[in-house]
Protein backbone atom coordinates (compact mmCIF):
# COMPACT_ATOMS: atom_id res chain seq x y z
CA UNK A 1 0.00 0.00 0.00
CA UNK A 2 1.24 3.48 -0.93
CA UNK A 3 2.11 5.84 1.93
CA UNK A 4 -0.24 8.84 2.38
CA UNK A 5 0.43 11.82 0.11
CA UNK A 6 -0.95 14.38 2.59
CA UNK A 7 -0.83 13.96 6.37
CA UNK A 8 -2.04 16.31 9.09
CA UNK A 9 -0.91 15.39 12.58
CA UNK A 10 -2.50 17.47 15.34
CA UNK A 11 -2.15 20.50 13.09
CA UNK A 12 -3.34 23.86 14.44
CA UNK A 13 -3.03 27.31 12.90
CA UNK A 14 -3.26 30.64 14.69
CA UNK A 15 -3.44 33.97 12.83
CA UNK A 16 -3.21 37.29 14.72
CA UNK A 17 -4.30 35.61 17.93
CA UNK A 18 -7.27 33.75 16.39
CA UNK A 19 -7.27 29.95 16.28
CA UNK A 20 -8.35 29.29 12.68
CA UNK A 21 -7.60 25.56 12.60
CA UNK A 22 -7.50 23.34 15.62
CA UNK A 23 -5.98 19.91 16.07
CA UNK A 24 -6.55 18.52 12.57
CA UNK A 25 -5.38 14.93 12.11
CA UNK A 26 -6.01 12.94 8.94
CA UNK A 27 -4.19 11.35 6.04
CA UNK A 28 -5.05 11.31 2.32
CA UNK A 29 -3.91 8.56 -0.04
CA UNK A 30 -2.40 9.19 -3.46
CA UNK A 31 -5.02 9.49 -6.21
CA UNK A 32 -7.91 10.23 -3.84
CA UNK A 33 -10.64 12.74 -4.65
CA UNK A 34 -11.45 14.62 -1.44
CA UNK A 35 -14.10 17.31 -1.07
CA UNK A 36 -13.86 19.83 1.74
CA UNK A 37 -17.19 21.17 2.99
CA UNK A 38 -18.39 23.27 5.88
CA UNK A 39 -20.12 26.54 6.66
CA UNK A 40 -18.55 29.90 5.80
CA UNK A 41 -15.62 30.72 8.07
CA UNK A 42 -15.04 27.05 8.93
CA UNK A 43 -11.38 27.21 7.83
CA UNK A 44 -11.61 25.44 4.46
CA UNK A 45 -9.59 28.00 2.48
CA UNK A 46 -7.18 28.40 5.41
CA UNK A 47 -6.50 24.66 5.33
CA UNK A 48 -5.60 24.75 1.62
CA UNK A 49 -3.51 27.91 2.07
CA UNK A 50 -1.56 26.21 4.86
CA UNK A 51 -0.91 23.27 2.54
CA UNK A 52 0.39 25.65 -0.13
CA UNK A 53 2.35 27.67 2.46
CA UNK A 54 0.49 30.81 1.42
CA UNK A 55 -0.15 31.28 5.13
CA UNK A 56 3.07 31.70 7.03
CA UNK A 57 3.44 29.40 9.98
CA UNK A 58 5.95 26.85 11.23
CA UNK A 59 3.99 24.18 9.31
CA UNK A 60 4.92 21.46 11.74
CA UNK A 61 2.27 18.79 11.69
CA UNK A 62 1.88 18.67 7.89
CA UNK A 63 3.67 16.13 5.71
CA UNK A 64 3.47 16.08 1.91
CA UNK A 65 4.62 12.95 0.07
CA UNK A 66 6.34 11.69 3.20
CA UNK A 67 8.31 14.89 3.81
CA UNK A 68 7.63 17.64 6.32
CA UNK A 69 6.09 20.71 4.63
CA UNK A 70 8.66 22.93 6.35
CA UNK A 71 11.46 21.05 4.55
CA UNK A 72 10.26 22.08 1.07
CA UNK A 73 11.46 25.19 -0.72
CA UNK A 74 8.54 27.09 -2.33
CA UNK A 75 9.70 25.96 -5.78
CA UNK A 76 9.99 22.30 -4.72
CA UNK A 77 6.55 22.47 -3.17
CA UNK A 78 5.08 23.85 -6.41
CA UNK A 79 6.29 20.73 -8.19
CA UNK A 80 4.20 18.58 -5.83
CA UNK A 81 1.18 20.77 -5.02
CA UNK A 82 -0.71 23.10 -7.36
CA UNK A 83 -3.53 25.44 -6.44
CA UNK A 84 -6.49 27.09 -8.13
CA UNK A 85 -7.46 30.00 -5.87
CA UNK A 86 -10.86 31.60 -5.53
CA UNK A 87 -11.49 34.09 -8.33
CA UNK A 88 -10.59 37.54 -6.97
CA UNK A 89 -12.00 39.45 -9.93
CA UNK A 90 -8.64 40.95 -10.98
CA UNK A 91 -7.31 39.26 -14.10
CA UNK A 92 -3.68 39.45 -15.10
CA UNK A 93 -3.07 41.03 -18.52
CA UNK A 94 -1.95 37.86 -20.25
CA UNK A 95 -3.10 35.63 -23.05
CA UNK A 96 -4.27 32.11 -22.19
CA UNK A 97 -1.08 30.52 -23.55
CA UNK A 98 1.17 32.97 -21.67
CA UNK A 99 -0.73 32.39 -18.45
CA UNK A 100 -0.59 28.60 -18.73
CA UNK A 101 3.13 28.73 -19.51
CA UNK A 102 3.57 30.56 -16.19
CA UNK A 103 2.54 27.28 -14.57
CA UNK A 104 5.93 25.96 -15.68
CA UNK A 105 7.71 28.42 -13.37
CA UNK A 106 8.91 25.76 -10.87
CA UNK A 107 10.86 24.11 -13.68
CA UNK A 108 12.18 27.20 -15.48
CA UNK A 109 15.63 28.67 -15.06
CA UNK A 110 15.84 32.49 -14.92
CA UNK A 111 18.35 32.57 -17.77
CA UNK A 112 16.88 30.12 -20.28
CA UNK A 113 13.59 30.29 -22.19
CA UNK A 114 10.97 27.51 -21.85
CA UNK A 115 12.23 24.32 -23.51
CA UNK A 116 10.56 21.68 -25.70
CA UNK A 117 9.21 19.74 -22.73
CA UNK A 118 7.63 22.88 -21.25
CA UNK A 119 5.92 23.66 -24.55
CA UNK A 120 4.75 20.04 -24.88
CA UNK A 121 3.24 20.09 -21.38
CA UNK A 122 1.41 23.36 -22.13
CA UNK A 123 0.07 21.93 -25.41
CA UNK A 124 -1.09 18.79 -23.59
CA UNK A 125 -2.99 20.66 -20.84
CA UNK A 126 -4.52 23.02 -23.41
CA UNK A 127 -5.87 19.94 -25.16
CA UNK A 128 -6.98 18.18 -21.97
CA UNK A 129 -8.90 21.18 -20.66
CA UNK A 130 -10.39 22.14 -24.03
CA UNK A 131 -8.72 25.55 -23.95
CA UNK A 132 -6.56 25.17 -27.05
CA UNK A 133 -9.07 26.91 -29.33
CA UNK A 134 -8.78 30.19 -27.40
CA UNK A 135 -5.13 29.96 -26.36
CA UNK A 136 -4.30 33.24 -28.13
CA UNK A 137 -7.04 35.27 -26.49
CA UNK A 138 -6.59 37.45 -23.44
CA UNK A 139 -7.98 36.25 -20.11
CA UNK A 140 -10.22 39.32 -19.89
CA UNK A 141 -12.11 38.29 -23.03
CA UNK A 142 -13.11 34.82 -21.75
CA UNK A 143 -16.38 33.73 -20.18
CA UNK A 144 -16.42 32.58 -16.54
CA UNK A 145 -16.39 28.89 -17.49
CA UNK A 146 -13.56 29.31 -19.99
CA UNK A 147 -11.56 31.25 -17.41
CA UNK A 148 -11.92 28.54 -14.79
CA UNK A 149 -10.73 25.92 -17.27
CA UNK A 150 -7.71 28.10 -18.03
CA UNK A 151 -6.88 28.42 -14.31
CA UNK A 152 -7.14 24.64 -13.94
CA UNK A 153 -4.96 24.17 -17.04
CA UNK A 154 -2.32 26.50 -15.57
CA UNK A 155 -2.31 24.49 -12.34
CA UNK A 156 -2.00 21.25 -14.32
CA UNK A 157 0.98 22.67 -16.20
CA UNK A 158 2.84 22.43 -12.89
CA UNK A 159 2.71 18.62 -13.26
CA UNK A 160 2.00 18.38 -9.55
CA UNK A 161 0.66 15.22 -7.90
CA UNK A 162 -1.79 17.16 -5.73
CA UNK A 163 -4.34 19.66 -7.05
CA UNK A 164 -6.06 22.01 -4.60
CA UNK A 165 -9.13 23.91 -5.78
CA UNK A 166 -11.00 26.61 -3.90
CA UNK A 167 -14.58 26.73 -5.17
CA UNK A 168 -13.70 26.54 -8.86
CA UNK A 169 -17.40 26.39 -9.81
CA UNK A 170 -18.50 29.54 -8.01
CA UNK A 171 -20.39 32.05 -10.22
CA UNK A 172 -20.89 29.42 -12.95
CA UNK A 173 -24.20 28.26 -14.37
CA UNK A 174 -25.18 24.58 -13.84
CA UNK A 175 -23.98 23.60 -17.31
CA UNK A 176 -20.51 25.09 -16.83
CA UNK A 177 -20.37 23.73 -13.29
CA UNK A 178 -20.94 20.22 -14.56
CA UNK A 179 -18.28 20.79 -17.25
CA UNK A 180 -15.73 21.72 -14.55
CA UNK A 181 -16.72 18.75 -12.35
CA UNK A 182 -16.37 16.37 -15.31
CA UNK A 183 -12.93 17.79 -16.03
CA UNK A 184 -11.81 17.35 -12.42
CA UNK A 185 -13.06 13.75 -12.34
CA UNK A 186 -11.16 13.01 -15.54
CA UNK A 187 -7.96 14.56 -14.21
CA UNK A 188 -8.27 12.47 -11.04
CA UNK A 189 -9.14 9.24 -12.85
CA UNK A 190 -6.88 9.41 -15.88
CA UNK A 191 -3.82 11.20 -14.49
CA UNK A 192 -3.98 9.88 -10.93
CA UNK A 193 -3.81 13.43 -9.51
CA UNK A 194 -4.94 13.71 -5.88
CA UNK A 195 -7.70 16.34 -5.80
CA UNK A 196 -8.76 18.40 -2.79
CA UNK A 197 -11.82 20.43 -3.72
CA UNK A 198 -13.55 23.05 -1.58
CA UNK A 199 -17.25 23.21 -2.37
CA UNK A 200 -20.50 24.33 -0.81
CA UNK A 201 -22.44 21.79 -2.86
CA UNK A 202 -23.04 18.84 -0.53
CA UNK A 203 -24.62 16.73 -3.29
CA UNK A 204 -21.70 17.29 -5.60
CA UNK A 205 -19.27 16.39 -2.82
CA UNK A 206 -21.19 13.18 -2.14
CA UNK A 207 -21.36 12.19 -5.81
CA UNK A 208 -17.88 13.09 -6.98
CA UNK A 209 -15.60 12.34 -4.01
CA UNK A 210 -14.06 9.23 -2.54
CA UNK A 211 -13.91 10.85 0.89
CA UNK A 212 -15.25 14.04 2.41
CA UNK A 213 -13.70 16.31 4.97
CA UNK A 214 -16.01 18.60 6.91
CA UNK A 215 -14.83 21.52 9.01
CA UNK A 216 -16.70 23.65 11.50
CA UNK A 217 -15.14 26.58 13.37
CA UNK A 218 -11.67 25.30 12.50
CA UNK A 219 -12.23 21.76 13.79
CA UNK A 220 -12.59 18.54 11.88
CA UNK A 221 -16.17 17.34 12.35
CA UNK A 222 -16.39 14.67 9.67
CA UNK A 223 -13.80 12.66 7.75
CA UNK A 224 -15.08 9.66 5.85
CA UNK A 225 -17.03 8.34 2.88
CA UNK A 226 -20.00 10.11 1.25
CA UNK A 227 -22.55 7.60 2.54
CA UNK A 228 -21.61 8.37 6.12
CA UNK A 229 -21.97 12.10 5.48
CA UNK A 230 -25.48 11.89 4.04
CA UNK A 231 -27.08 11.34 7.44
CA UNK A 232 -29.42 13.80 9.09
CA UNK A 233 -27.49 14.04 12.36
CA UNK A 234 -24.10 14.36 10.67
CA UNK A 235 -25.20 17.24 8.43
CA UNK A 236 -27.01 18.86 11.36
CA UNK A 237 -23.74 18.69 13.32
CA UNK A 238 -21.89 20.45 10.50
CA UNK A 239 -24.40 23.12 9.48
CA UNK A 240 -26.65 23.37 12.54
CA UNK A 241 -29.69 23.06 10.29
CA UNK A 242 -31.95 20.16 9.23
CA UNK A 243 -31.86 18.90 5.62
CA UNK A 244 -34.43 16.89 3.69
CA UNK A 245 -33.16 13.72 1.97
CA UNK A 246 -34.58 12.54 -1.35
CA UNK A 247 -33.60 9.67 -3.60
CA UNK A 248 -31.91 10.73 -6.83
CA UNK A 249 -34.18 9.32 -9.56
CA UNK A 250 -31.43 8.15 -11.90
CA UNK A 251 -28.53 7.11 -9.67
CA UNK A 252 -30.57 5.97 -6.67
CA UNK A 253 -28.37 7.73 -4.09
CA UNK A 254 -29.50 10.06 -1.31
CA UNK A 255 -29.28 13.78 -2.12
CA UNK A 256 -30.21 16.68 0.12
CA UNK A 257 -32.40 19.71 -0.31
CA UNK A 258 -32.78 22.54 2.15
CA UNK A 259 -35.88 22.39 4.29
CA UNK A 260 -36.76 26.06 4.55
CA UNK A 261 -35.01 29.40 4.15
CA UNK A 262 -32.19 29.80 6.69
CA UNK B 1 -2.21 37.63 -29.83
CA UNK B 2 1.22 38.91 -30.68
CA UNK B 3 3.42 35.94 -31.41
CA UNK B 4 6.91 35.62 -30.06
CA UNK B 5 8.44 36.21 -33.50
CA UNK B 6 6.73 39.62 -33.69
CA UNK B 7 7.92 40.45 -30.18
CA UNK B 8 11.50 39.47 -30.98
CA UNK B 9 11.39 41.58 -34.15
CA UNK B 10 10.03 44.52 -32.19
CA UNK B 11 12.86 44.16 -29.68
CA UNK B 12 15.42 44.01 -32.48
CA UNK B 13 13.90 47.11 -34.08
CA UNK B 14 13.94 48.92 -30.75
CA UNK B 15 17.60 47.98 -30.21
CA UNK B 16 18.53 49.39 -33.64
CA UNK B 17 16.52 52.54 -32.90
CA UNK B 18 18.28 52.90 -29.54
CA UNK B 19 21.69 52.71 -31.25
CA UNK B 20 20.64 55.22 -33.92
CA UNK B 21 19.26 57.66 -31.32
CA UNK B 22 22.24 57.28 -28.97
CA UNK B 23 24.71 57.85 -31.79
CA UNK B 24 22.73 60.58 -33.57
CA UNK B 25 21.56 62.67 -30.60
CA UNK B 26 24.98 64.17 -29.66
CA UNK B 27 25.36 65.60 -33.16
CA UNK B 28 22.01 67.39 -32.85
CA UNK B 29 21.42 70.53 -30.84
CA UNK B 30 21.44 74.29 -31.12
CA UNK B 31 24.12 73.74 -33.74
CA UNK B 32 24.70 70.58 -35.76
CA UNK B 33 28.19 69.19 -35.23
CA UNK B 34 29.87 67.47 -38.15
CA UNK B 35 31.53 64.06 -37.91
CA UNK B 36 34.89 65.57 -38.85
CA UNK B 37 34.77 68.01 -35.94
CA UNK B 38 34.38 65.28 -33.33
CA UNK B 39 37.33 63.31 -34.63
CA UNK B 40 39.80 66.13 -34.98
CA UNK B 41 40.29 68.25 -31.84
CA UNK B 42 42.75 70.62 -33.48
CA UNK B 43 40.66 71.96 -36.36
CA UNK B 44 37.23 71.62 -34.67
CA UNK B 45 37.90 74.01 -31.78
CA UNK B 46 34.96 74.32 -29.34
CA UNK B 47 32.77 71.84 -31.28
CA UNK B 48 35.04 69.03 -30.15
CA UNK B 49 34.63 69.99 -26.50
CA UNK B 50 30.88 70.60 -26.83
CA UNK B 51 30.48 67.16 -28.37
CA UNK B 52 32.65 65.11 -26.00
CA UNK B 53 32.34 67.03 -22.74
CA UNK B 54 28.68 68.16 -22.88
CA UNK B 55 26.54 66.39 -25.45
CA UNK B 56 27.82 62.79 -25.23
CA UNK B 57 27.67 62.67 -21.40
CA UNK B 58 24.24 64.27 -21.54
CA UNK B 59 22.93 61.67 -23.99
CA UNK B 60 24.40 58.92 -21.81
CA UNK B 61 22.67 60.33 -18.73
CA UNK B 62 19.36 60.76 -20.61
CA UNK B 63 19.47 57.19 -21.81
CA UNK B 64 20.39 55.78 -18.41
CA UNK B 65 17.81 57.88 -16.57
CA UNK B 66 15.03 57.10 -19.05
CA UNK B 67 15.81 53.39 -19.00
CA UNK B 68 16.05 53.30 -15.19
CA UNK B 69 12.84 55.23 -14.55
CA UNK B 70 10.88 53.24 -17.12
CA UNK B 71 11.91 49.78 -15.91
CA UNK B 72 11.37 50.83 -12.27
CA UNK B 73 7.84 51.96 -13.09
CA UNK B 74 7.20 48.65 -14.82
CA UNK B 75 8.47 46.70 -11.80
CA UNK B 76 6.31 48.67 -9.36
CA UNK B 77 3.23 48.25 -11.56
CA UNK B 78 3.75 44.47 -11.47
CA UNK B 79 4.63 44.35 -7.78
CA UNK B 80 1.53 46.31 -6.71
CA UNK B 81 -0.74 44.94 -9.47
CA UNK B 82 -1.56 48.58 -10.06
CA UNK B 83 -1.10 50.21 -13.45
CA UNK B 84 -1.01 53.67 -11.85
CA UNK B 85 2.14 52.91 -9.86
CA UNK B 86 5.20 55.00 -10.76
CA UNK B 87 8.85 54.89 -9.67
CA UNK B 88 7.92 57.69 -7.27
CA UNK B 89 5.01 55.85 -5.63
CA UNK B 90 7.12 54.80 -2.65
CA UNK B 91 8.31 58.30 -1.85
CA UNK B 92 11.80 58.08 -3.38
CA UNK B 93 11.35 61.28 -5.40
CA UNK B 94 9.92 63.17 -2.43
CA UNK B 95 12.86 62.05 -0.30
CA UNK B 96 15.34 63.14 -2.96
CA UNK B 97 13.52 66.44 -3.46
CA UNK B 98 13.54 67.10 0.29
CA UNK B 99 17.29 66.45 0.33
CA UNK B 100 17.80 68.88 -2.56
CA UNK B 101 15.51 71.49 -0.96
CA UNK B 102 17.51 71.27 2.31
CA UNK B 103 20.75 71.73 0.40
CA UNK B 104 19.47 74.83 -1.39
CA UNK B 105 17.82 76.32 1.71
CA UNK B 106 20.92 75.86 3.88
CA UNK B 107 22.99 77.60 1.21
CA UNK B 108 25.60 74.87 0.92
CA UNK B 109 28.04 74.91 -1.98
CA UNK B 110 30.29 71.89 -2.06
CA UNK B 111 31.04 68.71 -3.96
CA UNK B 112 32.04 65.33 -2.60
CA UNK B 113 34.48 63.25 -4.61
CA UNK B 114 33.46 65.19 -7.70
CA UNK B 115 29.73 64.71 -7.04
CA UNK B 116 27.75 67.96 -6.71
CA UNK B 117 26.50 68.56 -3.18
CA UNK B 118 22.86 68.80 -4.31
CA UNK B 119 23.07 65.28 -5.77
CA UNK B 120 24.63 63.97 -2.54
CA UNK B 121 21.81 65.50 -0.49
CA UNK B 122 19.16 64.26 -2.95
CA UNK B 123 20.50 60.72 -2.82
CA UNK B 124 20.63 60.79 0.99
CA UNK B 125 17.00 61.99 1.00
CA UNK B 126 16.01 59.13 -1.32
CA UNK B 127 17.75 56.58 0.92
CA UNK B 128 16.04 58.09 3.96
CA UNK B 129 12.62 57.72 2.30
CA UNK B 130 13.38 54.10 1.35
CA UNK B 131 14.51 53.33 4.91
CA UNK B 132 11.35 54.91 6.38
CA UNK B 133 9.00 53.07 4.02
CA UNK B 134 10.76 49.74 4.58
CA UNK B 135 10.91 50.26 8.35
CA UNK B 136 7.22 51.16 8.64
CA UNK B 137 6.20 48.15 6.54
CA UNK B 138 8.31 45.75 8.59
CA UNK B 139 6.93 47.20 11.83
CA UNK B 140 3.47 46.03 10.76
CA UNK B 141 4.64 42.45 10.22
CA UNK B 142 7.66 40.44 9.21
CA UNK B 143 6.56 40.34 5.59
CA UNK B 144 6.74 43.05 2.94
CA UNK B 145 2.96 43.24 2.39
CA UNK B 146 2.22 45.21 -0.76
CA UNK B 147 -0.75 47.13 0.65
CA UNK B 148 1.26 48.32 3.70
CA UNK B 149 4.24 49.14 1.49
CA UNK B 150 2.05 51.19 -0.83
CA UNK B 151 0.33 53.07 2.00
CA UNK B 152 3.64 53.72 3.78
CA UNK B 153 5.09 55.03 0.49
CA UNK B 154 2.17 57.36 -0.13
CA UNK B 155 2.23 58.61 3.49
CA UNK B 156 5.98 59.31 3.39
CA UNK B 157 5.58 60.95 0.00
CA UNK B 158 2.92 63.35 1.29
CA UNK B 159 4.86 64.03 4.49
CA UNK B 160 8.07 64.86 2.65
CA UNK B 161 6.18 66.96 0.08
CA UNK B 162 4.74 69.03 2.94
CA UNK B 163 8.23 69.50 4.38
CA UNK B 164 9.42 70.71 0.96
CA UNK B 165 6.59 73.27 0.86
CA UNK B 166 7.51 74.34 4.39
CA UNK B 167 11.16 74.81 3.39
CA UNK B 168 10.09 76.77 0.29
CA UNK B 169 7.88 78.96 2.47
CA UNK B 170 10.82 79.77 4.71
CA UNK B 171 13.27 80.29 1.83
CA UNK B 172 14.25 83.45 0.01
CA UNK B 173 12.76 84.08 -3.43
CA UNK B 174 15.98 83.00 -5.16
CA UNK B 175 16.25 79.77 -3.16
CA UNK B 176 12.57 79.03 -3.68
CA UNK B 177 12.96 79.44 -7.45
CA UNK B 178 16.05 77.22 -7.38
CA UNK B 179 14.06 74.50 -5.58
CA UNK B 180 11.14 74.75 -8.03
CA UNK B 181 13.55 74.58 -10.97
CA UNK B 182 15.17 71.45 -9.51
CA UNK B 183 11.76 69.85 -8.99
CA UNK B 184 11.01 70.25 -12.71
CA UNK B 185 13.88 67.90 -13.51
CA UNK B 186 16.73 68.71 -15.84
CA UNK B 187 19.61 66.88 -17.42
CA UNK B 188 22.55 69.27 -17.39
CA UNK B 189 25.88 67.58 -16.88
CA UNK B 190 29.44 68.31 -17.85
CA UNK B 191 31.98 65.53 -18.29
CA UNK B 192 31.68 61.82 -17.72
CA UNK B 193 31.79 61.84 -13.91
CA UNK B 194 27.95 61.80 -13.48
CA UNK B 195 27.74 59.01 -16.07
CA UNK B 196 30.27 56.99 -14.10
CA UNK B 197 28.26 57.58 -10.92
CA UNK B 198 24.87 56.69 -12.37
CA UNK B 199 25.83 53.66 -14.46
CA UNK B 200 26.27 51.15 -11.59
CA UNK B 201 22.85 52.06 -10.13
CA UNK B 202 20.97 51.66 -13.41
CA UNK B 203 22.97 48.64 -14.54
CA UNK B 204 22.59 46.69 -11.28
CA UNK B 205 18.94 47.68 -10.81
CA UNK B 206 18.01 46.76 -14.38
CA UNK B 207 19.80 43.43 -14.19
CA UNK B 208 17.89 42.54 -11.02
CA UNK B 209 14.57 43.40 -12.68
CA UNK B 210 15.45 41.50 -15.87
CA UNK B 211 16.44 38.50 -13.73
CA UNK B 212 13.07 38.65 -11.94
CA UNK B 213 10.95 38.84 -15.12
CA UNK B 214 9.23 35.45 -14.54
CA UNK B 215 8.46 36.41 -10.93
CA UNK B 216 7.03 39.77 -12.01
CA UNK B 217 4.72 37.95 -14.44
CA UNK B 218 3.41 35.86 -11.59
CA UNK B 219 3.10 38.77 -9.16
CA UNK B 220 0.77 40.37 -11.72
CA UNK B 221 -1.45 37.30 -11.26
CA UNK B 222 -1.72 37.80 -7.50
CA UNK B 223 0.13 36.83 -4.34
CA UNK B 224 -1.66 33.53 -3.70
CA UNK B 225 -1.23 32.34 -7.24
CA UNK B 226 2.44 33.30 -7.44
CA UNK B 227 3.18 31.59 -4.12
CA UNK B 228 1.46 28.44 -5.35
CA UNK B 229 3.58 28.53 -8.52
CA UNK B 230 6.71 28.50 -6.39
CA UNK B 231 7.63 32.19 -6.14
CA UNK B 232 9.14 33.39 -2.88
CA UNK B 233 6.97 36.51 -2.87
CA UNK B 234 8.59 38.23 0.09
CA UNK B 235 12.12 37.85 -1.27
CA UNK B 236 11.04 38.95 -4.76
CA UNK B 237 9.43 42.08 -3.29
CA UNK B 238 12.54 42.87 -1.24
CA UNK B 239 14.84 42.55 -4.26
CA UNK B 240 12.50 44.61 -6.45
CA UNK B 241 12.02 47.25 -3.76
CA UNK B 242 15.71 47.82 -3.07
CA UNK B 243 16.89 47.50 -6.69
CA UNK B 244 14.34 49.98 -8.02
CA UNK B 245 14.52 52.37 -5.07
CA UNK B 246 18.29 52.75 -5.29
CA UNK B 247 18.12 53.03 -9.08
CA UNK B 248 15.44 55.75 -8.90
CA UNK B 249 17.31 57.45 -6.04
CA UNK B 250 20.45 57.59 -8.22
CA UNK B 251 18.55 58.95 -11.22
CA UNK B 252 16.63 61.59 -9.25
CA UNK B 253 19.82 62.72 -7.50
CA UNK B 254 21.42 63.49 -10.87
CA UNK B 255 18.43 64.63 -12.96
CA UNK B 256 15.71 65.65 -10.52
CA UNK B 257 12.25 64.06 -10.53
CA UNK B 258 11.47 63.76 -14.22
CA UNK B 259 7.75 63.06 -14.39
CA UNK B 260 5.67 60.90 -16.72
CA UNK B 261 8.42 58.53 -17.91
CA UNK B 262 8.08 55.89 -15.22
CA UNK B 263 4.36 55.45 -15.58
CA UNK B 264 3.78 55.91 -19.28
CA UNK B 265 6.80 54.20 -20.85
CA UNK B 266 5.81 50.74 -19.52
CA UNK B 267 2.20 51.35 -20.59
CA UNK B 268 3.20 52.33 -24.09
CA UNK B 269 5.37 49.19 -24.40
CA UNK B 270 2.63 47.03 -22.88
CA UNK B 271 0.21 48.30 -25.51
CA UNK B 272 2.62 47.45 -28.30
CA UNK B 273 4.24 44.22 -27.12
CA UNK B 274 1.90 42.79 -24.45
CA UNK B 275 2.23 42.20 -20.71
CA UNK B 276 4.70 39.30 -20.67
CA UNK B 277 7.72 40.64 -18.76
CA UNK B 278 10.11 38.38 -20.66
CA UNK B 279 9.64 40.81 -23.56
CA UNK B 280 8.17 43.80 -21.77
CA UNK B 281 11.17 44.36 -19.45
CA UNK B 282 13.84 44.74 -22.18
CA UNK B 283 11.40 46.69 -24.37
CA UNK B 284 10.61 49.13 -21.54
CA UNK B 285 14.29 49.54 -20.73
CA UNK B 286 15.16 50.42 -24.35
CA UNK B 287 12.06 52.52 -24.98
CA UNK B 288 12.59 54.53 -21.79
CA UNK B 289 16.17 55.29 -22.83
CA UNK B 290 15.23 56.25 -26.38
CA UNK B 291 12.22 58.33 -25.32
CA UNK B 292 14.04 60.43 -22.73
CA UNK B 293 17.02 60.94 -25.04
CA UNK B 294 14.72 62.21 -27.80
CA UNK B 295 12.82 64.42 -25.33
CA UNK B 296 16.04 65.87 -23.96
CA UNK B 297 17.33 66.58 -27.47
CA UNK B 298 14.11 68.47 -28.19
CA UNK B 299 14.29 70.24 -24.80
CA UNK B 300 17.75 71.64 -25.50
CA UNK B 301 16.95 72.55 -29.13
CA UNK B 302 13.41 73.87 -29.35
CA UNK B 303 13.93 77.26 -27.66
CA UNK B 304 17.73 77.42 -28.03
CA UNK B 305 19.85 78.98 -26.70
CA UNK B 306 17.55 78.58 -23.68
CA UNK B 307 16.53 75.12 -22.47
CA UNK B 308 13.16 73.71 -21.45
CA UNK B 309 12.88 71.38 -18.46
CA UNK B 310 12.79 67.91 -20.01
CA UNK B 311 9.85 66.83 -17.81
CA UNK B 312 7.61 69.23 -19.76
CA UNK B 313 8.59 67.66 -23.08
CA UNK B 314 8.15 64.07 -21.83
CA UNK B 315 4.57 64.82 -20.80
CA UNK B 316 3.78 66.94 -23.86
CA UNK B 317 4.99 64.28 -26.29
CA UNK B 318 4.16 61.14 -24.37
CA UNK B 319 0.64 62.10 -23.33
CA UNK B 320 -0.87 62.48 -26.83
CA UNK B 321 1.15 59.49 -28.11
CA UNK B 322 -0.24 57.34 -25.32
CA UNK B 323 -3.81 58.53 -25.97
CA UNK B 324 -3.38 57.79 -29.68
CA UNK B 325 -2.27 54.26 -28.84
CA UNK B 326 -5.06 53.84 -26.30
CA UNK B 327 -7.93 54.82 -28.61
CA UNK B 328 -6.38 53.58 -31.82
CA UNK B 329 -6.47 49.86 -31.11
CA UNK B 330 -9.03 47.54 -29.54
CA UNK B 331 -8.42 47.03 -25.85
CA UNK B 332 -8.62 43.22 -25.91
CA UNK B 333 -5.57 43.10 -28.17
CA UNK B 334 -3.58 44.60 -25.36
CA UNK B 335 -5.20 42.67 -22.56
CA UNK B 336 -6.48 45.86 -21.03
CA UNK B 337 -10.18 45.16 -21.38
Amino acid sequence: MNPPIVEFEHFSFVLEGHMLLSDISLSIDPGEFVSIIGPNGAGKTTLLKCLERIHHTSHTGIRIAGKSLAAYSQRELARVVSYVPQADGVLPLFTVAEFIMMGRYPYLSPCTPPGKHDKAVVAEVLELTGTAQFSRRHLATLSGGERQRVFIAAALAQEARILLLDEPDVFLDPCHQSEIHGLLSRINRERGVTVLLITHDINLAALISGRILALKKGSLVYWGDPEGLMQEDVLFDIYGKPFVFVKHPSIGKNVVVTDAPC
Amino acid sequence: MLNSRYKKRFLLGLTILAIVVAVGAPFTGMQFISLRSVLDPVSAGTDYDIFWRIRVPRVCISFLAGAGLAISGMAYQAMFRNLLATPYTLGVASGASLGAACYVHLGFMFSLLGIPGISVFAFCGAVLAVAFVYGITMLRGKRLASSTLLLAGVAISFFFSSLILFIQYLSTFAHSFQIVRWLMGAISVVGFEPVRQLTPFVLCGSLVILYLRHELNLLMAGEDLSTSRGVNVNRTRQFTFFATSLMVGGVVAVCGPIGFMGMMAPHICRLIIGADHRYLAPATLLFGGVFLTVCDTIARTIIAPAEMPVGIITALLGGPFFIWLLVGRSSDKWGMA
